[in-house]
């Protein structure tokens, strides 16, 4: 299983991961991604990818889950 | 005899030299291996705010090292309420460097960087002058760097990356510091205060008196830094200062990165991170502000957040932004002049803040506000109506 | 098969390829500017971004290999592989070759972008920046109708959009708020920095 996390820094605020993947990427009042913490189910894993694929600076990742998860 | 203190010692006006150092605690003992089963044993915490396992993290760089590992003593005590570490650093300088060369030994580590903050104009000047005392080996593995005066300055990575090019400003994670630090190897980050203890514990062992340095701020009668036994309570630290005068009952603890606390929910609770921890509280460095009793936790919290907010390192989205409108939501809402759904906002937002950043600094400025909201919900609620200030009467308060 | 089939195929798919790869360039100067529309989600700039680049190169093949079999250029394989390796207009079908030879290295990464890390895949993205002139270049100096008025039109449409885009984008650079947040974070957290 994975989970999507983001490297924050990277991250600019573009916004196409929460339109291609709303289940589980929500945009805060600033545009930046707030991301659920769980693993991602396997209905949803090609969306996750599509998430990850789309960034414009690739600040996502798919990661598999090993402890404590990171928003 | 048993074991000393920290502080024990000379005066604590001016530094202790090299030679007074030896004569009194005798020849600074080799590291090995074999000390990280004894720090293991006596439960030592890092002394910086996120008191993690100090073995857990030697060891973790010593099985990455291959004899050219990194320590980095973190000297640059960016938190403004905290006092120990320029202490240790002006006055205990040689329990420093003890700890650091220990450490060296320990993890297989040939380089040592010493990070003080630029503002400790005299800690820096101390311990360089201390480094010229040590001998040629030390002294050419060996270096000090002055960070700049800001709050994530004193973040590992930040002080890794400053080391290496410059910038004291956090970076993503993983990887961390005791897999790539410093030029690329394996580096251990460690508080002064902590590198004092574990030369006290390099020497007597099993011995070494368990204590922890306070920094006592605010409505106390003698503010400065303490040094109190393990397992004193919080109150026998706040007696040691004089007791509070004329305290309005809460207490920051842990500095900005802490907490606001209910002084009497606390004071007879352990000075122990890890047991604070359990409570949902947190030592952090070690701050024990009081907060005067016509002064305004609502105006306070204000001041704190809008400080931490003008700290950021700015690299993150929901920090720069999110920190700043919560910052200025606060401050409306402490000076009398609070919108509608000022305080509702304020709640929405520093519940989205806490992991959301490369680093740690939302997080603690998320922790310190939800503490106040606890705390001061009277006062808050008050401030948003736009009704008097429970703490000082006043409808408007200059924050 | 008709030479003048094979002579016309090659110029048009170069004029095609010329075309969309203008547009990639515009939609990847605008990928990161939060483009949007009431039917045009942010995502599709970065997907369409992708798809016309990898359309772009069948265009391209078509028009490499319809001048290289075209027995009426005889331009070898050699043209085609050697950058400057054509005694036709040697420098200006050079840089065609040279443009294909850099963009296959941006597709290549990006495809692989996930395995190669971010450092390296945005390093050679930025080679886009050189591929994109050089066909400009190219297409003026090869063209036996380049300095027609249809042909000069089009060009001349490629360069404006581009260029357009470009200020467009450089100029949000300059304005958008994290950017700056970062510009003012990094002069006060480097090492000499005036106090």
């Amino acid at each position: 299983m994975n989970e999507v996390v983001v490297d924050r820094i990277l991250c600019d605020g573009s916004g196409l991961c929460a339109e291609v993947f709303p289940e589980m990427i929500q945009l805060d009042d600033w545009g930046y991604p707030i991301i659920d913490a769980r693993p991602v189910p396997e209905h949803l894993a090609a969306h996750a990818r599509r998430a990850v694929a789309v960034c414009p600076v690739l600040a996502l990742k798919l990661r598999a889950v090993a402890g404590a998860p990171r928003r | 005899m048993s074991a000393p203190a920290l502080l024990d010692g000379p005066a604590l006006d001016a530094p202790e030299g090299h030679d007074a150092h030896v004569a009194r605690l005798g020849p600074a003992p080799r590291g090995s291996a074999a000390l990280i089963d004894v720090l293991e044993r006596s439960g030592l915490r890092g002394r910086g705010g996120a008191a993690f396992p100090v073995a857990t993290k030697w060891r973790a760089v010593a099985q990455r090292s291959r004899r050219d590992a990194v320590v980095l003593v973190n000297g640059a005590e960016g938190e403004p309420l905290s006092a120990k570490d320029r202490l240790l650093m002006e006055t205990r300088p040689h329990l420093v460097l003890d700890g650091a060369a220990l450490a060296a030994q320990a993890v297989g580590a040939r380089q040592v960087v010493v990070y003080v903050g630029e503002e400790h104009r005299r800690a820096l000047a101390v311990m360089q002058h201390a480094l010229s005392e040590r001998d040629q080996r030390e002294r050419r593995g060996t270096r000090v760097l002055a960070s700049p005066a800001r709050y994530v300055a004193g973040e590992e990575s930040a002080a890794v990356r400053f080391v290496n090019d410059g910038v004291a400003l956090p970076t993503t994670t993983p990887p961390r510091p005791f897999e790539r630090g410093v030029g690329g190897r394996p580096t251990l980050v460690q508080n002064v205060e902590t590198l004092a203890h574990v030369a006290l514990i390099g020497r007597y062992g099993d011995a070494a008196r368990e204590t922890a340095l306070l920094t006592l701020s605010g409505a106390v009668r003698h503010r400065g830094v303490v040094e109190v036994a393990g397992g004193s309570s919080i109150g026998e630290a706040l007696a040691r200062a004089g007791g509070a005068v004329d305290g309005g009952g809460a207490l920051l603890l842990g500095g900005y990165f802490g907490g606001w606390v209910d002084l009497d929910q606390v004071v007879h609770m352990p000075v122990d991170a890890a047991w604070l921890r359990t409570q949902g509280m947190a030592l952090g460095c070690g701050v024990v502000g009081v907060l005067p009793a016509q002064r305004c936790g609502v105006a306070e919290t204000a001041r704190i957040i809008g400080y931490l907010a003008e700290q950021s390192a700015r690299q993150c989205g929901p920090c720069v932004f999110g920190l700043r409108a919560i910052a200025e939501a606060v401050q409306r809402i402490a000076t009398g002049a609070a919108t509608d759904g000022d305080l509702a906002r304020v709640q929405r937002w520093s519940q989205q803040l806490a992991g959301r950043g490369a680093c740690r600094h939302p997080d603690g400025a998320a922790g310190l506000l939800q503490s106040a909201l606890r705390v001061f919900a009277e006062d808050f609620a008050a401030h948003q109506a736009r009704r008097p200030c429970v703490a000082t009467g006043e409808r408007r308060v200059a924050a | 098969m008709n030479n003048t089939l094979l002579w016309y195929t090659a110029r048009a798919a170069g004029i095609v390829s010329l075309v969309f790869l203008s547009a990639v360039v515009v939609l990847g100067l605008l990928a990161r500017m939060r483009v949007e529309g009431r039917r045009w989600p942010r995502f599709l700039t970065a997907t369409v971004h992708r798809d016309l680049a990898l359309l772009s190169l069948v265009f391209l093949s078509l028009h490499i290999v319809t001048a290289v079999v075209d027995p009426f250029t005889s331009l070898g394989l050699n043209a085609a592989v050697v950058p400057f390796g054509s005694y036709y207009r040697t420098f200006w079908l050079g840089l065609g070759t040279l443009a294909v030879e850099l963009m296959l290295a941006v597709v290549v990464t990006s495809l692989a972008r996930r395995w190669i890390g971010q450092r390296a895949w945005r390093a050679v993205h930025w080679l886009a920046y050189a591929v994109w002139p050089m066909a400009v270049l190219h297409g003026i100096g090869t063209g036996t109708d380049a300095f027609t008025l249809w042909s000069l039109a089009i060009t001349v449409a490629c360069v404006a959009a581009v260029a357009v885009a470009l200020m467009w984008r450089i100029d949000f650079g300059r304005r958008d708020p994290l950017a700056q947040e970062k510009r003012a974070a990094l002069a006060a957290a480097t090492r000499g920095a005036a106090r």
